[in-house]
């Protein structure tokens, strides 16, 4: 039941931290990208898009030249005494940068969406600039920002690869059900990694359903939008 | 016209995808996994045997023998496989996909501790691992690496299993426990001599482990249709004067 219970429920906190980080990151740059009227806006978009379609060793690669402990990053984190390779906070980071373009992909559409009369209309009315984007601006976006979280805490439950190289596999801290299911196969143990590959598809499930539940639906948001 | 060129440019580039497909395919591959180890050696066996047998292409597939051996159970299109340890062709040969009449042991190796170059931890045998400034030791998986078995079992006979286990840090294969230690993100790890022979100015060998199972590669050939008419031929190979000199100037001895 270990074999199952322990990287089941690592997993789920390396994603949902993961999740978390770039569903912050994600909109913050979305929302900043949406409203930076210039030709470099696409060039760091697609910079920041870069881990979506680039192989997870790459990722993986430079990760770990970056924070390994004679990355330059990785030697001057070593000296306040954090050490991110062969963690779970480094399974996290990796899983943070290949989960991030999702979100931001989702939220920047989100946003350019967003009609900008009703953020006038809330400006002429006297209503602060943090006040217009929590109270107009993000619940107008809320819905393609949540289908891009969704999708960034799928991916980052599945991320493998560049897990892999940055955080290793050791048994309890850093093997996730993706690696410990490679384990499994290696080592011929049909059984474990039939057992862990159900509970995997079964995770996926239960958060669709949570997800199809937790979104807003259209005629909620139709009456909010026709309110405002 | 346009949608005649977008026809032709689909087509060729259709054209080009089916016959990548069907080049991979071809049968004229003689296709030999072997053990992480033997990369370097097997990789310069199979360019001369290529010279000796002009039109023969020697495809070879490198990592743990344990995932190589299940993939000679799943039926990949192997046909000679190399192993580290007697316990990966084991698993093979209990599936019944080797061809047990051949199977030979080949060459010796032997397990050792290295540590990254500048050793800055002055790790200098095993005993010094219990250390506490030592936090992260590499060694293959032993589920799935054999060099993970040799040194789990040489760790055991002398009581040293225990302290390396708290701090282990596992490797998919042996090369992989070599890079940890070249990068210096762990502060020693165990891998063949060879290995370490193969970065001299990255690592330091600092003790040579006495193993209580002998270090022996098992070579056999895979049983299956279709096998390459010239498996037996580089199966031979690996032991002619030729093979071993290869194998010799890699630091592997006679078994």
């Amino acid at each position: 039941m270990a074999d199952i219970a322990a990287p089941l429920l690592l997993s789920l906190k390396v994603a949902g931290w993961a999740t978390l980080l770039s569903a912050v990151l994600g909109v913050a740059v979305a929302y900043a990208l949406s409203r930076w009227r210039s030709s470099w806006s696409d060039v760091v978009d697609s910079v920041l898009t870069l881990p979506m379609v680039l192989p997870p060793t790459v990722i993986g690669y430079y990760l770990l030249v970056l924070l390994g402990r004679r990355g330059w990053l990785g030697s001057w984190l070593a000296d306040m005494g954090i050490v991110l390779v062969f963690t779970w906070q480094g399974a996290v980071i990796a899983a943070t940068v290949v989960a991030f373009p999702m979100v931001l992909k989702a939220a920047r559409a989100a946003f350019e969406d967003v009609d900008h009369a009703l953020e006038h209309a809330a400006q002429v009315l006297g209503i602060s600039a943090a006040g217009i984007f929590f109270r107009v601006t993000l619940p107008l976006a809320m819905r393609g920002i949540l289908a891009g979280v969704l999708l960034a805490f799928a991916r980052a439950l599945g991320e493998f690869g560049a897990t892999l190289m940055i955080a290793g596999s050791i048994p309890g801290k850093t093997q996730t059900l993706s690696i410990s299911i490679y384990e499994a196969v290696q080592a011929g143990n049909d059984s474990l990694a039939n057992v862990l590959v159900l509970t995997t598809s079964l995770a996926c499930i239960v958060v669709l359903l949570i997800a199809g539940r937790l979104a807003p639906d259209r005629s909620r948001m139709a009456v909010a939008r026709g309110q405002a | 016209m346009r949608t005649i060129s977008k026809f032709k440019r689909i087509a060729a580039v259709s054209a080009l995808l089916a016959w990548g497909w069907h080049a991979q395919a071809a049968a004229s591959d003689l296709l030999v996994a072997a053990a992480a180890s033997l990369t370097n050696a097997f990789t310069e066996i199979g360019v001369q045997f290529q010279q000796e047998h002009p039109g023969t292409k020697v495809l070879s597939s490198f990592a743990g023998s344990d995932a190589l051996a299940q993939q000679v159970i799943q039926g990949a299109p192997i046909d000679v496989f190399a192993s580290a340890d007697q316990k990966a062709m084991d698993k093979a040969v209990q599936a019944g996909n080797i061809d047990e009449s051949t199977r030979r042991d080949f060459v010796r190796n032997e397990v050792v501790l290295i540590v990254p170059a500048a050793n800055e931890l002055k790790i200098n045998s095993v005993a010094d691992l219990k250390g506490a400034s030592v936090k992260r030791v590499a060694l293959g998986n032993p589920a799935t690496v054999p060099v993970g078995r040799y040194t789990k079992a040489a760790l055991e006979h002398t009581g040293n299993w225990d302290t390396v286990k708290r701090n282990e840090i596992l490797g998919q294969n042996v090369r992989q426990v070599l890079d940890y230690v070249a990068r210096g993100e762990v502060d020693a790890g165990f891998v063949f001599a060879t290995d370490a022979a193969i970065m001299p100015d990255k690592v330091k060998v600092v003790e040579k482990l006495a193993s209580p199972i002998p270090v022996l590669y098992p070579i056999a050939l895979v049983k299956r249709d279709g096998r390459h008419p010239l498996a037996k031929d580089f199966y031979d190979f690996v032991f002619s004067p030729k093979g071993e000199a290869v194998l010799a100037k890699y630091g592997f001895s006679k078994p």
